[in-house]
């Protein structure tokens, strides 16, 4: 994956598959200790400790459809290449935090990418998952709430091309007053 | 948030938009959001199925996902569900396809076989 918003899509579906009503996304943008994270927490059914273990092993997957995950293997070498680490912390029945540190200027961390259609995906969702999107870049914040914007709305759910529109072009707005270069 | 105004304006356009969903059930497009699916490329197929939509003025379609399929070099794959016709997946989906496949089979509903995979096999 070119892009690390796209390992962010592909995570933020593993909440979704695993029944999260609610996903908090929280990009972290912080120049002057040259660090980017990521954090990703949801309350889907969470992991064991087995299963924990074996996530990252790109031969192990939960699905049925084929025999390789590859989801969290891929983005844990990303992190290491970009000279950072990804941690994993999941209880069962409660939900799952993936945490991914890079280096901000890292060489090899590849862009965020077009985040802004990751949330216009995960905005389909909302009938079901709820997403709380922060996006910090020194003391600036944007954050959007799916559940506000339903209120707002007075809709059960997001997924209606006009609503997608507004929040992509909302969340591209945003990212670029916030002056997000990652 | 700051675009109150911009939202108010939107739940007047789309409040007509949902009614019709709920009363009739409007044409559902769905796009596989697997790894795979994502890998070939199917965030920015979702992203310009959108603007087509847009661009056509088509606020009644609903936009769902659904993961991996299991035929991963097929992908990007989406289906195509209107009501009271079978069911349509497409595979090998580029933005260009997207443009045909809202042009051809949402506006004017003639399936567009040379990316038709499955028809009314799916039991959606």
């Amino acid at each position: 994956m070119r892009e690390l918003s796209l390992h962010i899509l592909d995570i933020a579906r593993n909440s979704v598959e695993a029944g999260a009503r609610n996903v908090a996304l929280t990009v972290v943008e912080d120049p002057e200790r040259d660090r980017l994270e990521i954090t990703l927490q949801d309350d889907g059914r969470g992991m064991d400790a087995e299963t924990l273990a074996r996530v990252t092993d790109p031969f192990y997957t939960t699905r049925t459809t084929r025999h390789v995950g590859l989801g969290l293997s891929l983005l844990k070498a990303t992190c290491e290449q970009a000279g950072g680490v990804m941690e994993l912390t999941s209880t069962p029945g409660k939900g799952t935090l993936v945490r991914c540190v890079m280096g901000l200027s890292n060489f090899d961390r590849p862009p965020l990418g077009d985040l802004a259609a990751v949330i216009q995906s995960l905005a389909c969702e909302t009938e079901h998952t709820e997403l709380v999107y922060r996006h910090i870049v020194g003391d600036s914040e944007f954050r959007l709430d799916t559940m506000e914007v339903k209120r707002e709305l007075e809709a059960d759910c997001l997924c209606a091309p006009p609503i997608l529109q507004w929040l992509g072009r909302h969340v591209r707005e945003g990212l670029h007053d916030l002056g997000s270069r990652a | 948030m700051k675009s109150v105004q911009e939202l108010r304006e939107l739940r007047e356009r789309t409040k007509a938009a949902l009614a019709v969903r709920d009363r009739e059930g409007g044409p559902r497009i769905v796009v596989c959001m697997g790894t795979c699916g994502i890998a070939a490329g199917a965030r920015d197929v979702l992203r310009s199925l959108l603007e087509e939509l847009e661009r056509q003025g088509r606020d009644d379609v609903t936009i769902t996902q659904t993961g991996c399929k299991g035929l991963c070099e097929r992908e990007p794959m989406i289906e195509v569900l209107i009501p009271g016709s079978a069911p349509v997946t497409y595979g090998s989906v580029t933005p260009d396809v997207v443009k045909q496949i809202v042009d051809d089979h949402i506006i004017k509903g003639q399936v567009v076989s040379e990316y038709a995979i499955a028809i009314g096999s799916e039991g959606n």
